[in-house]
């Protein structure tokens, strides 16, 4: 049973990808403008813009642009840029490292805030009422990140002066540099999705804590931090990797503004440049590698589902 | 809208009405903060202490006085007037942005909670094509295409909070369809567009409000980003975004000109999230336990 869900997972995950690069191609294709004309400039001679037509492939029918840039996308090619003639697939790899990075260490920073809080802020419901923590989640979801980034820069780069307040170092070049650039966007990320993920953690520890087989796992004498160990873990993990999943995407697409607010050469600066230089190919092929990596983390979200709670594995 | 639907939802007894007439902390807070942010658009119709986007150099960059409640920016613009009229923007966007969603997003789920699988299916699996645009992403390439305003922002928006709408109004149906009242009325002959409008849509009707707010915290949070980025409204209309991000470029010299726009966006943001919360509460919407 495990498997044939798994298999249909991946079946509606390839299905999605594909509707999905149909609707970004069919969107900028209705662009007005040839790509041939914005590369050669007014001044064109018609037959100069015809041989760059055929140069780039934009004299075929939609379809078969279609199915030639769907087709080396799978087989992980972009194609070249219509503006600088630069092989797009490397560039994005390139901006994606960066925003790995970012989307990376903010997700360790919401879980590690996020988990022992949610936690406690449960198991200490009735000392600690769950008012002051779930008043900073309230706050925490309310200010976007980008607004938590302008904050964390005017305390630590304009008034303390401890870190930058922009820039990027690749962490293999200078590890130390990488650090105090990357701390404040990691820190403005991250804050902001642990604020809401320890509601999570509280809500579901909440409702572990009161399980019988708690209390059964008690009575065999196991600690109350065995105990939660052993059996209350793994209960706890199923809302949360849900949660999780959705924070991916969120930490993504925040990533493209914190980029631009840092100065941080990641793909939604990319992005953002390709398109203020109206570079289509590179928007595409931008938007498609995003929304990818959303469908990709939903499906593994799904998958990690299945196989951490038993119970759903056989019903339909 | 009227209270009928509201309180009747999924037949929420009568004699629970009066513990539910207490207002929440929640439930307040959040509708005071929204208020204000409403109540400032309106009165920016009518008043503003000087012309939002009139620049008087001379004046630039004085801080809070006066004449001047909240200072001027870079090019001398009372940064109050500003903020009012950010305030309209705001609600602006909010306004359409929820209303593209929710008109955009109940059809589809109620129709697929009523209809059998051929119909529902492919309209879940469209459900979860848009789940994966985000708005922000959806906005930007939208603002490629057509180039960025107002109005792609607004739809993007609309768009992306679309099938949080769908998803609810069809789980909703779903319960719905299942009571014995829905039953009666089949029983009765009724055809099934008389039972969505007569039944499904004022029983879900509490749920999609809570929907609504929350979808209008995320819609201002969106509008604020993209108006920041330069994919929202643009220059010269004042918006909470990009007073901030003109105000960043000072944050050295004048810190308090970033503080006004974040601390107005962070509050409406909280203000709808807190009333959605409110609201929530109060209608229970535990479809489960009300069968």
């Amino acid at each position: 049973m495990l498997i044939i869900r798994l298999l249909s997972r991946t079946a509606i995950l390839f299905g999605t990808i594909v509707a999905a690069s149909i609707v970004i191609f069919a969107l900028l294709a209705v662009l007005p403008g040839d790509p041939a004309q914005v590369a050669l400039g007014v001044n064109a001679s018609p037959k100069a813009l015809e041989q760059t037509r055929a140069e780039f492939g934009t004299n075929r029918p939609l379809v078969t642009q279609y199915l030639s840039w769907f087709g080396n996308f799978l087989r992980g090619s972009f194609g070249r840029s219509y503006l600088t003639h630069a092989d797009i697939g490397p560039q994005i790899a390139d901006r994606l490292q960066v925003t790995v990075w970012l989307v990376g260490l903010g997700m360790a920073v919401a879980i590690v805030f996020a988990l022992p809080l949610g936690v406690v802020a449960a198991v200490m419901h009735r000392k600690m009422s769950g008012t002051l923590l779930s008043a900073i989640s309230q706050v925490g979801m309310a200010v976007p990140s980008f607004i938590a980034a302008i904050l964390l820069i005017d305390i630590f780069a304009v008034r303390l002066q401890w870190v930058p307040s922009g820039g990027w170092t690749p962490p293999a070049s200078d590890p130390e540099t990488f650090l105090r650039q990357v701390i404040l966007p990691v820190l403005s990320l991250g804050l902001i999705q642990a604020a809401l993920l320890s509601r999570y953690v509280r809500s579901a520890t909440l409702n572990v804590l009161r399980e019988d087989y708690m209390r059964t796992a008690r009575a065999k004498g196991l600690t109350p931090g065995r105990a939660f160990l052993r059996h209350g873990m793994r209960n706890v993990a199923i809302p949360v990797v849900t949660v999780l999943g959705l924070q991916v995407s969120a930490l993504l697409v925040g990533a493209i503004v914190i980029e631009r607010v840092f100065v941080i050469p990641g793909l939604g600066g990319l992005l953002l440049d390709s398109v203020s230089n109206r570079d289509l190919l590179v928007v595409q092929g931008v938007v498609m590698v995003l929304l990818v990596a959303v469908l990709v983390v939903n499906f593994i979200t799904d998958a990690l589902y299945l196989l951490i709670d038993p119970r759903l594995r056989s019903s339909t | 809208m009227s209270t009928t639907p509201l309180t009747s939802t999924l037949g929420a007894a009568t004699d629970t009405r009066s513990e539910r007439r207490r207002l929440s902390p929640t439930l307040w807070i959040g509708a005071t903060l929204v208020g204000l942010v409403i109540l400032v658009a309106v009165i920016s119709f009518f008043w503003t202490p000087y012309d939002p986007v009139a620049v008087d150099a001379p004046s630039r960059l004085m801080g809070p006085s006066g004449a001047h409640w909240l200072g001027t920016d870079a090019l001398g613009r009372d940064v109050f007037s500003q903020m009012e009229f950010g305030a309209r923007t705001t609600m602006f966007v909010g306004v359409i942005a929820v209303g593209v969603g929710a008109i955009g997003g109940i059809p589809l789920g109620v129709v697929a909670g009523m209809s059998g699988r051929f119909v529902s299916e492919p309209i879940l699996r469209l459900i979860d094509i848009l789940l994966a645009f985000p708005a922000l992403l959806l906005a930007i390439l939208f603002g490629a295409v057509w180039g960025a305003s107002t109005l792609t922002a607004m739809l993007a928006i609309g768009i992306a909070t679309a099938p949080g709408f769908a998803r609810l109004s069809r789980a909703g149906t779903l319960q719905v369809m299942s009571t014995e009242y829905v039953l009666a009325a089949r029983v009765a002959g009724k055809g099934k567009w008389v039972i969505a409008v007569r039944h499904v849509l004022p029983n879900v009707s509490g749920l999609l409000i809570v929907q609504a707010s929350v979808s209008y915290g995320i819609a201002v949070l969106a509008e604020a980003a993209l108006s920041y980025l330069g994919f929202g409204t643009p220059p010269p209309t004042p918006s909470w975004g990009r007073i901030l991000l003109e105000a960043q470029t000072l944050l050295f010299t004048d810190p308090l000109l970033s503080l006004w726009p974040a601390a107005a966006i962070a509050l409406a943001v909280l203000g709808f999230n807190l009333l959605g919360d409110g609201l929530r509460d109060r209608f229970d919407p535990q479809l489960d336990d009300r069968r």
